[in-house]
C-alpha cells in the first residue's frame, strides 16, 4: 500500500501512509486510539474506498469495491469481537454460506469432517458439530481463524484477537500464527498489548495521527522506543508512570471497615468469599480470565444478587437488592463492558454523564440545566474528554473517552466505593495513565476503589491489598508492599495456596 | 447552499418535506383545498378535516411513540380504542337521560380508568413478567376485541348524547375539540418528557437496558408508565372516534390503528429499536398518513384499489426517509470523479445523519 489517504469529514483518518506486509511474516500495527489502525485495515479489506494511493496484491494493483471482493483476492480479517453465529454449531461457523453441497443439498457429514480436520491443522481437537456457544472465548476465535484462513490464505488481518484471551489461551493462538506463518501466510496483528507484539512480530508498523511514523524491525526497536514513538513527545507521561511509587501503606488508617463482605457468593459465579474494603484504600482484584473477577465486583455492587453471605457498609449488614441499594450507600460500579453495560450510546455525552445521579432523583425532579451543565464542564475538563463538547454522542468517542464519560457519571455521586471492572481494556496508553493516575488521587482523597484488571502491573501500581482469585475461589490476601510483585502473584495463583 | 444543508440535516426535515409535497399535490386535483373558512362559528376546510380526523390517530401515536422509545411495541391500541368508546357509549345508553352532562363525565372518567388499568395489564406482562412486548400486547389485541364484543353485548350500540358528541364532533372558539384535545395531550406529552427526566430516563431504557439497571434506573417503573400513557390515549382517541359517530363498534372501532400508528411513529423518525424519540417527528407522521387518506378519498381512487395506493406511498415515504436509501440513489446519478483528488470536496456531502 503506497500513499493512502481517507479523509471523513472533519478527520483526515489517514495521510499518504505506506504498509507493506510480506508474506511469511507477523507484521504489526501499532498506534494509539485513533492512530488510524482500524482505518487502515478497513481500506485494506475494502469496507472503506480510498480517497488517494495505491493498493498492490501480488505484484498487481487491486482496487476492493466491499469485503467479499477483497476476501476473494485471498484477504480474510478476524475482528476484536468474534463475527460469528454462536447459535450455530462450529462446522456451520466454518462454511456459512459455503457448504459443501451436491444436488442442493448440504452434504453435513463432509462439512463436519473438513471442519474436524481444519481445526486440527491448528491443534485444536473439539466436537464440531457443537454449539459454537459452547466453547469458551479463545476456541471461538479460533474457529473464527479457521474460517478465514480457509477462504483464503494469503493474508489474515487479526484484530485485538488477544483482548478477551488469558494467558494459556493467547499462547496458544501465538502458536498458531507461528504455523501459518511457516506456510506462508502474511499475518497483520493488531494488539494494545505490548510485550505481546515483542513475543510473536517480526516487524512493526507504527501511525500516529494518521501519518506513518516508521517500518521497524521488531527486534531492533525496545519497548521504550515503541512506545515514543507510539505517542510521540508524551513519552515523559510513561517514564513517569514507571517510576510512580508503590501506593504507601502507612499513610492508610484503617478503622472500621467501609465495606465488608461475609460468606458473599451466588452460585455458578462466585464461592462465597470474604472482603474488606476500607476508607481510602485501593483493593486490586487479580487471577486470571474467568476466575471470578469481574463476578467477585458484581456480587459487591448487587448487579447480580448474591444468594448466600452478607455484605456490611459501616459496619452495618445491608439488604442488598440490586443496583439502586447499593447506590443508596454510596457504592459505583463502572462495568467491564462499557458499550453493552456502560453507557448508553445514542445519548450525549451530557446526558451519559448525569444519567446515574438524574436516576436517583427519580424523573419529577430533573436536575436543573445550569446544574447539569456545571457538573459536566467541571468532569470533561478534568477528566480531559476529548471532544470537549458535552453534546457530542458518546458512540462517536474512541474507547479512552468513551471509558471518562463513563467514569465522571460515577463521579458525581460522589461515592465512597467506586468498583472499576477493568477501567483500562482496550484503551490506549495515554489515557490509561490518565485513569490510573485518576485512581490514585481519588484514594488520597478518601474514596474506596476496588480495582479489576487483567494487567497486573497495573493492580500492583495502584493497590493497597490485592486479593487473588482462580477457579472463582478467592484464594489469597495479600497486602502490597516490597515483597510483592509480578512473580508472587503468578505463583500463587499456580500453587492455588489458600491464605 | 449551506443553510439548506444544515436545514436537511435536521430530523424533521424529510418528515415535513414529505408532508407538504403530500399537501401541495392536493393543489392538482382539488384548487381549494388550502382554503379555510369560518362557517357559522367554525372553521371549515380540508385542512381542518385532516387535522380533526387526524387527532385520533395523532393520539394513539403518542403513546406508541413513548412504548416504542422503551425498546417496546403496543399492538393493543386498536383494541383500547374499540373497549373505550363500548364503555362510554354503553354507561350513556344505560343513563335515563343521555344528555346529562354529570353522566357523561362519569362515563368519560370509567372509560378512561379502564384504559389505565389496560394499560397497567401490558405494562405489568412486559415490565413485571418480562413477556416479549409484541406478545405481551398481542394479547389485548385479540382478546380486547372480544371484551368490547362483550360490553357492546355484541351490537352496535348507538346513542343520543350532546354533550358526549361535542368531544369528537363538537367546536370549541371555532376550533374542532378533538384537535384541541390533541393539542393539549401533545403539549402534555411534551412537557412530561422534557420538562422532567422522564424523556431522557426513557430514551436511556430503550437504548441499553441493562447499562440503564445498572445506573440505577427503576426501568419497570419507566416501562409501565409508557403503556399505561398509550392506553390512555388510545382510551381518549376511542372516546373522539365514538363521539363522532354516536355510537361504539366493538368490531371495527380503531380497527388497524396499531398499525397506522407504529408506521406514524416510524416515519417520524423514531426508531422500531427504541431510544431516540421525537414527539414532533411522530405528530407529523401521523399527518402525513392522515392527509394521504384524505388525499385518496378526494381524488377518487376506487375504494377496492385505496389500500394498495396507500402502502405504495407508505413504501415511497420510508424509502425517502432512508438515509442509506438517498445515499444510494445520490451516488448512482453522481459521476464518480475521474481525479481522485475530487472526492474530498464531496465528501460531507455523503455522509449519513445520525438520528
Amino acid at each position: 500500500m503506497t500513499g493512502i489517504s481517507k479523509e471523513f469529514p472533519g478527520v483526515k483518518a489517514l495521510s499518504d501512509v505506506d504498509f507493506r506486509l510480506l508474506p511469511g511474516e507477523v507484521h504489526a500495527l501499532m498506534g494509539e486510539n485513533g492512530a488510524g489502525k482500524s482505518t487502515l485495515i478497513k481500506v485494506l479489506t475494502g469496507v472503506y474506498d480510498i480517497d488517494q494511493g495505491q493498493i498492490t496484491l501480488d505484484g498487481t494493483d487491486v482496487r476492493f469495491s466491499g469485503p467479499l471482493q477483497a476476501q476473494h483476492a485471498g484477504i480474510s480479517t478476524v475482528y476484536q469481537e468474534v463475527n460469528l453465529c454462536p447459535n450455530l454449531s462450529v462446522a456451520e461457523n466454518i462454511f456459512i454460506g459455503r457448504e459443501p453441497r451436491r444436488f442442493g443439498k448440504i452434504q453435513w457429514s463432509q462439512m463436519e469432517k473438513r471442519a474436524a480436520e481444519l481445526l486440527k491443522r491448528l491443534q485444536l481437537d473439539i466436537d464440531v458439530s457443537a454449539q459454537l456457544s459452547t466453547y469458551s472465548l479463545a476456541v471461538q476465535q479460533m474457529v473464527a481463524i479457521a474460517r478465514a484462513i480457509d477462504i483464503s490464505a494469503k493474508v489474515l488481518i487479526l484484530d485485538e484477537p488477544t483482548s478477551s484471551l488469558d494467558a494459556s489461551e493467547v499462547e496458544q493462538l501465538f502458536r498458531v500464527m507461528r504455523q501459518l506463518k511457516e506456510e506462508g501466510v502474511a499475518i497483520l496483528f493488531v494488539t494494545h498489548f505490548l510485550d505481546q507484539v515483542f513475543t510473536i512480530s517480526d516487524r512493526i508498523t507504527v501511525l500516529r495521527n494518521g501519518r506513518l511514523v516508521g517500518e521497524y524491525i521488531t527486534r531492533e526497536l525496545s519497548l521504550i522506543d515503541l512506545v515514543g514513538k507510539m505517542i510521540g513527545k508524551e513519552l515523559e507521561v510513561l517514564e513517569q508512570l514507571e517510576e510512580q511509587p508503590k501506593p504507601a501503606l502507612a499513610a492508610l488508617e484503617r478503622g472500621q471497615p467501609l465495606i465488608e463482605a461475609q460468606d458473599l457468593g451466588r452460585k455458578g459465579a462466585v464461592a462465597p468469599f470474604n472482603l474488606t474494603i476500607h476508607k481510602g484504600e485501593v483493593v486490586g482484584l487479580a487471577g486470571l480470565l474467568g476466575s471470578g473477577r469481574t463476578e467477585v465486583a458484581r456480587l459487591i455492587y448487587g448487579a447480580d444478587k448474591a444468594d448466600q453471605g452478607q455484605l456490611l457498609v459501616d459496619g452495618k449488614p445491608v439488604a442488598m437488592r440490586g443496583p439502586r441499594s447499593a447506590m443508596g450507600h454510596d457504592i459505583a460500579f463502572c462495568s467491564e463492558n462499557r458499550r453493552t453495560e456502560g453507557l448508553i450510546e445514542e445519548l450525549t455525552v451530557r446526558e451519559n454523564i448525569i444519567l446515574a445521579m438524574q436516576a436517583v432523583r427519580g424523573w419529577t425532579r430533573p436536575i436543573p440545566r445550569r446544574r447539569q451543565d456545571e457538573l459536566v464542564d467541571k468532569y470533561i475538563k478534568a477528566l480531559d474528554i476529548r471532544p470537549a463538547n458535552p453534546e457530542a454522542i458518546v458512540r462517536n468517542l474512541s474507547g479512552g473517552n468513551q471509558q471518562k464519560v463513563l467514569l465522571a457519571r460515577w463521579l458525581i455521586t460522589e461515592p465512597r466505593l467506586l468498583i472499576l471492572d477493568e477501567p483500562t481494556r482496550g484503551i490506549d496508553i495515554g489515557a490509561k495513565t490518565e485513569i490510573q493516575r485518576l485512581v490514585a488521587a481519588l484514594s488520597d482523597g478518601g474514596m474506596a476503589v476496588l480495582f479489576v484488571s487483567a494487567e497486573l502491573e497495573e493492580v500492583l501500581r495502584l493497590s493497597h491489598k490485592i486479593a487473588v482469585l482462580r477457579d472463582r475461589h478467592l484464594i489469597a490476601e495479600l497486602a502490597n508492599d516490597d515483597e510483592v510483585d509480578a512473580d508472587r502473584i503468578m505463583e500463587t495463583i499456580a500453587s492455588g495456596a489458600r491464605a | 447552499m449551506t443553510t439548506i444543508t444544515r436545514l436537511a440535516k435536521h430530523r424533521l426535515f424529510w418528515p415535513v418535506a414529505i408532508l407538504v409535497v403530500l399537501l401541495l399535490s392536493n393543489l392538482i386535483f382539488t384548487p381549494s383545498f388550502f382554503k379555510v373558512e369560518v362557517r357559522d362559528g367554525h372553521l371549515y376546510g380540508s385542512l381542518i378535516d385532516i387535522l380533526r380526523f387526524g387527532a385520533p390517530l395523532i393520539l394513539v401515536a403518542l403513546g406508541m411513540t413513548l412504548v416504542i422509545a422503551t425498546g417496546g411495541i403496543d399492538l393493543s391500541v386498536g383494541s383500547v380504542v374499540a373497549i373505550c368508546g363500548a364503555l362510554a357509549c354503553w354507561r350513556i345508553s344505560e343513563q335515563g337521560d343521555q344528555n346529562s352532562v354529570g353522566g357523561v363525565l362519569v362515563a368519560v372518567v370509567l372509560a378512561l380508568g379502564l384504559a389505565l388499568l389496560l394499560g397497567l395489564w401490558n405494562g405489568f406482562l412486559v415490565a413485571g413478567i418480562g413477556i416479549q412486548p409484541i406478545i405481551a400486547t398481542l394479547i389485548l389485541m385479540v382478546a380486547g376485541r372480544g371484551l368490547a364484543q362483550l360490553i357492546t353485548d355484541g351490537q352496535i350500540i348507538t346513542i343520543n348524547s350532546s354533550p358526549y358528541k361535542e368531544i369528537g364532533a363538537g367546536y370549541l372558539l371555532t376550533f374542532p375539540v378533538p384537535v384541541l384535545i390533541a393539542i393539549v395531550v401533545i403539549v402534555v406529552a411534551v412537557l412530561l418528557t422534557r420538562r422532567t427526566a422522564l424523556g431522557m430516563l426513557v430514551e436511556s431504557v430503550g437504548g441499553n437496558a441493562e447499562a440503564s439497571r445498572l445506573a440505577g434506573i427503576r426501568s419497570r417503573r419507566i416501562k409501565l408508565m409508557a403503556y399505561m400513557f398509550a392506553a390512555l390515549c388510545a382510551g381518549i382517541a376511542g372516546l373522539m372516534i365514538s363521539s363522532n359517530v354516536s355510537s361504539a363498534d366493538g368490531n371495527n372501532a380503531g380497527l388497524w390503528y396499531e398499525l397506522d400508528a407504529i408506521l406514524a411513529v416510524v416515519i417520524g423518525g423514531t426508531l422500531l429499536t427504541g431510544g431516540r424519540f421525537s414527539i414532533g417527528g411522530t405528530v407529523i407522521g401521523a399527518l402525513i398518513i392522515q392527509t394521504l387518506t384524505t388525499t385518496i378519498y378526494t381524488i377518487g381512487v376506487p375504494p377496492e384499489t385505496t389500500l394498495l395506493v396507500k402502502a405504495l406511498v407508505v413504501t415511497v415515504v420510508c424509502l425517502i426517509q432512508s438515509p442509506s436509501f438517498r445515499e444510494k440513489v445520490f451516488k448512482g446519478r453522481r459521476q464518480r470523479p475521474p481525479t481522485p483528488s475530487a472526492p474530498t470536496a464531496e465528501a460531507p456531502a455523503k455522509v449519513e445523519v445520525p438520528a
